[in-house]
C-alpha cells in the first residue's frame, strides 16, 4: 500500500530527473564520478542515502526490489530500506537474487550471477579512490582528468612494503575501460572479478559526498596490481559451515566466548537456496528424519 | 656533459609576473645550457622565488616565453606541463615536507615518480629505491620508515632522491640547504655537486646564501626588486661585482 | 697560447660615492706554448688583477685576452667554464672547497669533471699527493683542516692533476719547505716540457730564475693617474 503523502519512491520527479541525468552521464563515461545534488533523506548518512536516491530514481512500480547489507537480507539496514520502498513506492520486494529486478547493496555482490534485466545499486561511503594519499579534492579531480594514477600504486606499494603482500582486502581500486580509476565501494576484493563483464547495469551512489558513477553492462574492469604481486581475489580458506559451499565469500561468526567460531556464506539468500537443495555443512543441524 | 652543445635546454625571454600593480619579476631573459648550474641570488622579496615558480610552471607568467627543448611551457597544456614535471623536471623545495609525502614510507616516496610513469614491478621499484637511498647516503634499512622519523638533512636528501629517480634533465631548487645545520649543509652540497656532475643535470638554484651559490653555481643572476640587475660567471659576479646592489650584497657577507 | 692586447681595467666603487679607480691600461702580453712568464712589480701593481682577468673572475674594461683562441673578455660564461675545464688551470693562493669532501676527491675533481672514470682520476690524484708529500692518512680528510702549507700543496696538486695547455700560478712556492718547493718547480718544468703556456707570480726569486723564461713588469701597465697616487 503506497503511502499517499509521498510521491512514488519518496523523491519528487524533478529530483529523480536530476539523478537520472547524472546516472546517464555516469553510464556514458564509465568510472567517472559525476557530481549530483544529493538530497536529505530520512535516514542518516552512512546508511545508504546515496544508494537509496539512485534506487528511487531507477525504480518503477513493476520492479521487484532486493536489499542486502554485507550479503544479508535480514539486517537492520537492509530491512529498513526494503520497508522504505514498500511504503513509499508500493513495490514488490524479495530476498531472492534471481527474482529481483533491482538490487541495492552495501558491501557485496550477490554470489548468483546477475542478468541483463537487473540493476545493481551500490551504497558508497567514500567514492574517491585517491583520497587515501591526496586530501585535496581539486588535486584529485585534476589527477583523474589527466590520468595521473601513480599514487594509486603507491598505496599498493605501501601495503606490500608493510605486510609483504597487498593487504587491501576491500574497496580494492580498479581501472575502468583503461581510463578511470574507481573505488568499487567497500566490497571485498573477492567480488572484484564480478565487476567486469557483468550483463547487469551497476550504479554507485555516494550521498554525503554527492557523487554518482556507473559501470554499463560488459565493462572492462581491471583490479590494479604489480607484475610480481598480481591481484588475487581471496576469501577465508574454509567451506561454509551451513551449506558446505567452498567457493562463496564467507563471514566468520563467533559462536561463544570459548573461542568457538563458524564460517558461513555472507550471501544469506545463496546459502539458504543451497540448503534447500540439500547441501550440508560441518555444523548443519542433524536432519530430523 | 663534456659536449658544449649548440641548443639551450631552457630559453627564457621577457618573462614578467605581476601581483596587481606590484612587480613579481620583470623582463627576465636568459638561456640555460645542458649541464649548467644557474644560481639566482638576491634578498627576500627580490623576485627569485616568483621567477622560479614561473619557470617551473607553478605560476603563470603575465608576459614572456619559456622554451624547454624548444617547446613553450607557458602555452602548452597543463597535462603536458605536469608530465614534464614528473619526468624531465624536478623540483626540490626548501622545506622537505613540501616535497615529500610524510605519511608514505621512504621507499614509497622514491618509487612514486617511477609508478607515475608506469613502473609496475614491485621488486624493480624497490630495487631502484634502495639504489637511490644509497646514492643520497640513507641506509637501505630505513626504506620502510616514514620521513617524519628522519632528521632534517635526511628528509632533504630523501626529497632529492625522490626527485632524481626518473633521471630528470632540469632541476629547480629553492633554497635546498636553507634551514639545515652548517655541517649538514656541507654534506648536502657535496652530494648535489656529485649528482649534478654525474647525471649531467641542468639546475636553476634559488638561494640567498652566496657561499652556497659559489660552491654550486656555474653562473649567477642577481635579482633586485623583480629585475635581473647583473649576471655572469659565478666567481666574476662575486669577485668583481659591477652593479651597486651586487657590490653591497657581496660586501655585506662576512666571507664567501 | 695566451695573448693579451691593450687590456685595461678599472674598479667602480658604487658604495663609496661611486669613485672609479683605473688600475690597468694598455696591457699586452703573449705567452707561447712551453713558455713560462713571470709577472713582476711591487705589491699592488696589479699582478693578481691581471691573473684574475685571464682567469675570468675580473671583468676587463677594454682590450682582449685570448686563451687557446677564446677571447675571455667577450666569452659567454659557459665558454669560460669549458675553457677552465679543458684548457686553463689556476693555482691560487687560497683553497676553496666544499667542507667535508676528502682531499683525494678534491684533487681528483678536475678529472671527474672531464669525464674520467673515478678510479683513474683518483689514481692520478694519489700520485700527485704522494709526490707532494701529503701523507696518505690525510687523503680521506677534508683539506679545510690542514695547515697552510698542506693546503697550498693540495691546491697545487689540483692545479696539476690535468695537463692543462695553459696555467696560471699565483705564488706556487710560497710557504713550502725546500723539498716540496723542489717538487713544485719540477712539476712546472714538466708542464713546460709538455708544452704548457704558463704565467706565474713568484716572490721567490730563485724559483723565478729557475723556471721562468722571461719577466714582465706589470708596473708598465699602471695608468699614469694611478701611478701618481701610488
Amino acid at each position: 500500500m503506497t503511502d499517499q503523502a509521498y510521491n512514488f519512491a519518496y523523491l519528487d520527479e524533478a529530483t529523480k530527473r536530476m539523478i537520472r541525468r547524472a546516472l546517464l552521464k555516469g553510464i556514458a563515461v564509465p568510472g567517472y564520478q559525476v557530481p549530483f545534488a544529493s538530497r536529505e533523506m530520512p535516514m542518516p548518512y552512512g546508511w545508504g542515502t546515496g544508494g537509496v536516491q539512485v534506487t528511487a530514481a531507477c525504480l518503477t512500480p513493476e520492479d521487484t526490489l532486493k536489499v542486502i547489507d554485507q550479503g544479508a537480507d535480514d539486517t537492520t539496514n537492509a530491512v529498513s530500506i526494503r520497508k522504505f520502498f514498500e511504503r513509499t513506492g508500493g513495490v514488490k520486494t524479495t530476498t531472492h537474487t534471481a527474482e529481483a529486478s533491482l538490487i541495492q547493496t552495501r558491501h557485496r555482490i550477490p554470489e548468483e550471477p546477475l542478468r541483463a534485466d537487473q540493476i545493481l545499486v551500490y551504497q558508497v561511503p567514500i567514492p574517491e579512490p585517491l583520497r587515501f594519499l591526496e586530501p585535496r579534492e581539486s588535486e584529485t579531480r585534476k589527477m583523474h582528468s589527466l590520468e595521473e594514477y601513480g599514487l594509486m600504486h603507491v598505496k599498493l606499494y605501501e601495503d606490500i612494503a608493510r605486510h609483504g603482500e597487498i593487504s587491501t582486502a576491500y574497496a580494492y581500486p580498479v581501472k575502468v575501460e583503461g581510463r578511470y580509476v574507481m573505488d568499487p565501494s567497500p566490497i571485498p576484493k573477492f567480488d572484484n572479478p564480478k565487476l567486469g563483464g557483468s550483463p547487469a547495469i551497476q550504479l554507485f551512489g555516494a550521498g554525503r559526498e554527492q557523487r554518482i558513477y556507473a559501470l554499463p553492462p560488459f565493462t572492462q574492469v581491471v583490479s590494479l596490481d604489480f607484475e610480481d604481486h598480481p591481484f588475487m581475489a581471496s576469501k577465508a580458506d574454509h567451506d561454509c559451515d551451513l551449506c558446505g559451499c567452498s567457493t562463496s565469500y564467507l563471514d566468520e561468526v563467533i559462536t561463544d566466548d570459548r573461542g568457538g567460531r563458524m564460517f558461513v556464506c555472507s550471501d544469506t539468500d545463496f546459502c539458504e537456496a543451497r540448503r534447500a537443495q540439500g547441501h550440508r555443512g560441518r555444523l548443519s543441524p542433524e536432519e530430523a528424519v | 656533459m663534456k659536449d658544449l652543445g649548440n641548443t639551450a635546454l631552457l630559453q627564457v625571454a621577457g618573462l614578467s609576473k605581476y601581483y596587481g600593480t606590484r612587480i613579481g619579476c620583470e623582463a627576465v631573459s636568459f638561456d640555460l645550457w645542458p649541464g649548467e648550474v644557474l644560481g639566482i641570488v638576491g634578498e627576500s622579496g627580490s623576485g627569485k622565488s616568483t621567477l622560479l615558480s614561473c619557470l617551473a610552471g607553478h605560476l603563470t607568467p603575465d608576459q614572456g616565453r619559456v622554451l624547454y627543448n624548444g617547446r613553450d611551457t607557458v602555452t602548452m597544456s597543463e597535462a603536458e606541463r605536469r608530465v614534464l614535471g614528473r619526468t624531465d623536471w624536478a623540483f626540490v623545495h626548501q622545506n622537505a615536507r613540501d616535497g615529500l609525502r610524510m605519511g608514505v614510507s621512504a621507499g614509497g616516496n622514491v618509487g612514486e615518480r617511477l609508478m607515475a610513469v608506469g613502473a609496475r614491478n614491485y621488486g624493480a621499484i624497490r630495487g631502484s629505491a634502495i639504489d637511490w637511498l644509497g646514492r643520497v647516503e640513507i641506509d637501505a634499512d630505513r626504506i620502510d620508515d616514514r620521513p617524519r622519523q628522519f632528521s632534517g638533512g635526511m628528509q632533504q636528501r630523501l626529497q632529492i632522491a625522490r626527485n632524481l629517480v626518473t633521471g630528470p634533465r632540469l632541476v629547480f631548487m629553492d633554497e635546498p640547504t636553507g634551514g639545515l645545520d652548517v655541517s649538514v649543509q656541507a654534506r648536502l652540497l657535496d652530494l648535489l655537486r656529485g649528482l649534478v656532475r654525474d647525471m649531467g643535470l641542468s639546475v636553476i638554484l634559488v638561494t640567498h646564501d652566496l657561499a652556497v651559490a659559489r660552491l654550486l653555481a656555474d653562473r649567477l643572476m642577481v635579482m633586485q626588486a623583480g629585475r635581473v640587475i647583473e649576471q655572469g660567471l659565478t666567481d666574476q659576479v662575486l669577485d668583481d661585482p659591477q652593479a651597486p646592489y651586487t657590490q653591497l650584497l657581496v660586501s655585506s657577507v662576512l666571507q664567501v | 697560447m695566451i695573448e693579451i692586447e691593450n687590456l685595461s681595467k678599472s674598479f667602480t666603487l658604487h658604495n663609496q660615492s661611486g669613485i672609479t679607480i683605473p688600475v690597468m691600461e694598455g696591457a699586452h702580453l703573449s705567452v707561447l706554448p712551453g713558455e713560462c712568464v713571470a709577472l713582476t712589480g711591487a705589491s699592488g701593481a696589479g699582478k693578481s688583477t691581471l691573473m684574475r682577468m685571464i682567469w675570468g673572475n675580473y671583468l676587463a674594461a677594454g682590450g682582449a685576452i685570448r686563451v687557446g683562441g677564446l677571447d675571455i673578455t667577450k666569452a659567454a660564461p659557459r665558454e669560460i667554464i669549458a675553457l677552465r675545464r679543458d684548457t686553463l688551470g689556476y693555482v691560487s693562493q687560497f683553497l676553496r672547497v666544499v667542507p667535508r669532501v676528502p682531499t683525494l676527491r678534491v684533487v681528483a675533481e678536475p678529472l671527474l669533471a672531464l669525464g674520467l672514470p673515478e678510479a683513474e682520476a683518483c689514481a692520478r690524484a694519489a700520485q700527485l699527493l704522494s709526490a707532494l708529500n701529503i701523507p696518505e692518512r690525510l687523503w680521506a680528510l677534508s683539506p679545510t683542516t690542514f695547515s697552510g702549507g698542506e693546503q697550498q700543496r693540495v691546491n697545487i696538486a689540483r692545479g696539476f692533476v690535468h695537463g692543462y695547455p695553459a696555467l696560471l700560478l699565483d705564488e706556487p712556492t710560497a710557504s713550502l719547505d725546500a723539498t716540496n718547493r723542489a717538487v713544485v718547480l719540477g712539476l712546472i718544468e714538466q708542464a713546460k716540457a709538455r708544452g704548457a703556456a704558463i704565467i706565474g707570480i713568484f716572490h721567490d726569486e730563485a724559483a723565478r730564475a729557475q723556471v721562468c723564461d722571461r719577466e714582465v713588469d706589470v708596473t708598465e701597465f699602471t695608468p699614469a693617474s694611478a701611478r701618481g697616487a701610488a
